[in-house]
């Protein structure tokens, strides 16, 4: 069954401005525990089409379908979990009690929400800081948990905006490696908005350019790197000649869009 | 402790003036006391001084109690209908604004002048419009992206309310209960001003104000002012209690 199929997809909002045509004519199927990023310049409609995936609105043409059912009832069956550009955690609540929070909404009972949650802050090796709060994480910190919050109740998609793209490079890059290992721990399907291009390469199975005014996907890149990602993948021929192939498509939306 | 020092020093400093300034300019006892004259009143009249505070620290806290439950009651209701927002908050904003204290007289006819009750509704009503705004605004500024957490895992308007919205709107909720501890105590004084129970703290000081005691009235607005502070000192220890989360509680080291 295909993880996600989005059929002929298109988003028109309605304001003051005028009519916006974020999003015309999007296809894309994406089979389960891929790992496809979206990246194009801003106003090309990623963050939106990740949002009309998790059903947080509703296209105005085409069709989602999530594991066969509507946005709506995935999102009802609690198919996804969501990682933000913040991480959006709740600073009354301690860390561990921020990655219970969607099993409280869920009903979990209450061993099988501690051991969960006990088990998600290992898996992003944070267990020792349990009890903390929020503010007293780094920024790096506070992701992995929102990360641990999205995965503990296992759903079947996991939509990331952006997660990384307020942190340092450093960081970044720890963060890129520990989500790789999780992700080929759980063999989650991941759809994930970024802007950076080697950041797209590094984590995907395939790469989504897509071009602004109105948001269309322009190309498709495989990226046909070894798996698991290592760091040494950063050093490799292949990685490069990827980032350049993907900088290219991303180079030919900018020109075309110059021309009157 | 260090850092209320100053404060300490200030408060003392004052008193000292106060004294001096009434020997050197050798004002009339009736029109300013000494500080150390209304200490020796206030020493002779303590039980009688301190009962009348009880009294009206009763009316305080129940108006403030009162206010503070129906102001967020009101809220979470207005908070959830938005065009009931629409139309009952710049109401609120307005009437908030005016000078409530002037009901004091139209709530003794309603209820008796010695009727406790009587005050109790002014300072009930004196409470309830910073509360409500104040938690209105709390509840609502929420940040977005938590809301749309909330909603992508399918979690109910009620539990996002109990998980979110609520505790967020706790710090809104203190200042306003800070505001409504000190409003409740010059709610409940100045209403008895215009009659009240016999042993209440404002009726207190009007009676030995008309006879020109007024020693006797500054030895019960010390007793006044000593029980806003604390109530004020209540709410504040509470706020810490319940949210050491907040931004002005934190400590880095947990």
């Amino acid at each position: 069954m295909t993880a996600l199929r989005i059929s002929d997809l298109g988003m028109t909002f309605d304001g003051k401005a005028g009519r916006l045509v974020a999003l015309d004519g999007i296809t894309l199927d994406v089979e389960p525990g891929e790992f496809v990023s979206l990246i194009g310049p801003s106003g090309c409609g990623k963050s939106t089409l990740l949002r009309l995936i998790g059903d947080l609105l509703s296209p105005t043409a085409g069709a989602i379908s999530v594991n066969a059912k509507s946005p709506r009832q995935a999102r009802l069956d609690r198919d996804y979990g969501m990682v933000f550009q913040k991480a959006t955690l709740l600073d009354w609540r301690t860390v561990a009690d921020n990655i219970r929070l969607p099993l409280e909404v869920m009903g979990f009972s209450r061993t099988e929400r501690n051991r969960r949650t006990k088990s998600n802050l290992e898996l992003v090796q944070l267990d020792e800081f349990a009890d903390l709060h929020p503010w007293q994480l780094s920024g790096g910190m506070q992701q992995r948990v929102a990360i641990a919050r999205a995965l503990a109740f296992e759903p079947s998609l996991l939509l990331m905006d952006e997660p990384f793209g307020a942190l340092d490079e450093m960081t970044r890059e720890r963060m890129q490696m520990e989500l790789m290992r999780i992700w080929s721990r759980t063999g989650i399907t991941v759809v994930f908005v970024t802007h950076s291009i080697p950041e797209a390469v590094f984590l995907s199975t395939r790469v989504v350019v897509m071009s602004p005014r109105p948001g269309r996907i322009t190309d498709i890149v495989p990226i046909g790197l070894g798996q698991p990602r290592e760091f040494a993948t950063r050093k490799e021929e292949r990685f490069f000649e990827l980032i350049t192939a993907v900088r290219e498509k991303l180079r030919g939306i900018e020109q075309s869009g110059d021309q009157p | 402790m260090r850092r209320y020092l100053p404060a300490v020093f200030l408060f003392i400093g004052g008193l000292a003036a106060w004294e001096l300034v009434v020997e050197i300019f050798d004002i009339q006892g009736f029109l300013l006391p000494k500080p150390s004259a209304i200490l020796a009143v206030y020493w002779e009249e303590q039980s009688v001084v301190w009962r009348a505070g009880r009294v009206t620290l009763i009316e305080a806290v129940g108006g403030f109690g009162g206010g503070t439950v129906m102001g967020m009651l009101v809220a979470f209701g207005v908070a959830h209908f938005s065009p009931l927002r629409q139309g009952i908050m710049p109401f609120a904003v307005a009437v908030s604004s005016a000078p409530i204290i002037a009901l004091a007289p139209i709530f003794n006819a309603w209820f008796g002048s010695t009727n406790p009750v009587s005050k109790m509704a002014v300072v009930a009503v004196m409470v309830f419009f910073p509360v409500l705004i104040n938690m209105v605004r709390g509840l609502t500024s929420v940040d977005s992206a938590s809301v749309e957490l909330m909603t992508s895992v399918a979690a109910s308007e009620w539990k996002t309310l109990r998980s979110v919205r609520f505790p967020n709107s706790l710090p809104f909720l203190f200042s306003a209960l800070k505001v409504g501890s000190a409003l409740s105590l010059i709610g409940a004084i100045v209403s008895e001003y215009f009659g009240g129970p016999r042993r209440a703290l404002g009726v207190y000081i009007s009676q030995q104000a008309s006879f020109l005691k007024l020693t006797h009235a500054w030895a019960a607005i010390l007793v006044g002012s000593i029980l806003g502070l604390a109530f004020y000192l209540v709410i504040s220890v509470a706020e810490r209690l319940i949210m050491p989360w907040h931004p002005a509680f934190r400590r880095a080291d947990r």
